[in-house]
């Protein structure tokens, strides 16, 4: 069940800019420190930036607590103070059952069952993104 | 519910973030060898991490036990006992209930965790240190919900 994916990576997830948007792709198990670097880090760049959509997309974290729960609804809050919508994307079953059992609904959080339709919430012209593959890594 | 206890499995620290991480991937293994359905795997792992980290917290650093049991119906099961000896929680009713929070977080942790586990209990005493002992079994008869 759980893989390589899996491995706890601690420092900054890299965030992808298409555009007008910020991609960020959670893989795994965050140490919390990444987490609240993560926060800062997109502050940063909605703020530096002409962006005005971020998307989260959680289809490769297995488990979402309380603290990554309130991280998830910070970003959401920040951004919009900063003129950009969050959406959060991918989010799986199991995960948003437990959620749901824990008491965290996220209200506020705008979402989407995967990263296309997200973006697609947000506008962005999906067909003429590159691949996410050609994607290049920003260093932060 | 009667069932044996086997030795305990592991004892993991919790003292750091990366402690965390150790913990709900323990966990994680440990529900995915004994069978545990997913959903359910990942409601204990989320427990565990919210518990976990109540010790790191709140208790100033504890540990967890991991413990495999199995029912008198022979259904299996996953005990874990988090300890710290922080300074205990002065009112158990208000840190169970939704909403209170006395640092960071959402104020789910506690009542939130005791939701998603089969059985849970807590003993604390002031000066002295914090317990919380909860079991998932892997499946389980129907039953009504404890009254809240």
């Amino acid at each position: 069940m759980t893989g390589a994916a899996t491995f706890p990576h601690e420092g900054h997830v890299p965030v992808l800019r298409l555009g007008g948007v910020l991609l960020v792709t959670l893989q795994g198990d965050l140490y919390d420190s990444t987490a609240e670097q993560l926060q800062q880090d997109i502050g940063a760049t909605v703020a530096d930036s002409a962006i005005n959509g971020v998307v989260i997309d959680l289809s490769g974290v297995e488990v979402v607590d309380s603290f990554m729960g309130r991280v998830l609804s910070d970003v959401a809050a920040m951004t919009r103070l900063l003129a950009a919508q969050t959406v959060v994307a991918g989010m799986r079953p199991a995960v948003a059952i437990t959620l749901v059992e824990l008491g965290l609904t996220l209200p506020g959080l705008r979402t989407a069952l995967n990263t296309e339709e997200a973006l697609r919430l947000l506008g962005a012209e999906v067909s003429a993104l590159p691949r996410a593959g050609r994607a290049h890594r920003e260093s932060p | 519910m009667t069932h044996s206890t086997g030795s305990v499995s592991a004892c993991l620290p919790i003292h750091s973030d990366l402690d965390l991480v150790r913990v709900r991937q323990h966990v994680r293994q440990m529900t995915a060898q004994l069978g545990f359905r997913l959903v359910e795997q990942t409601k204990l792992v989320t427990a565990a991490s919210e518990l976990a980290r109540n010790a790191l917290i709140h208790g100033g650093g504890g540990q967890m036990e991991c413990t495999p049991v199995s029912s008198s119906g022979g259904v299996q099961g996953l005990r874990l006992v988090f300890s710290d000896q922080g300074p205990g929680i002065a009112d158990l009713d208000q840190a169970l209930s939704d909403g209170y929070t006395s640092g960071e977080g959402l104020g789910m942790g506690l009542g939130g965790a005791r939701r998603l586990v089969h059985e849970f209990s807590i003993d604390s005493r002031r000066g002295v240190g914090t317990t919380v002992t909860v079991t998932s079994w892997t499946s389980r008869p129907p039953r009504p919900r404890e009254a809240p």
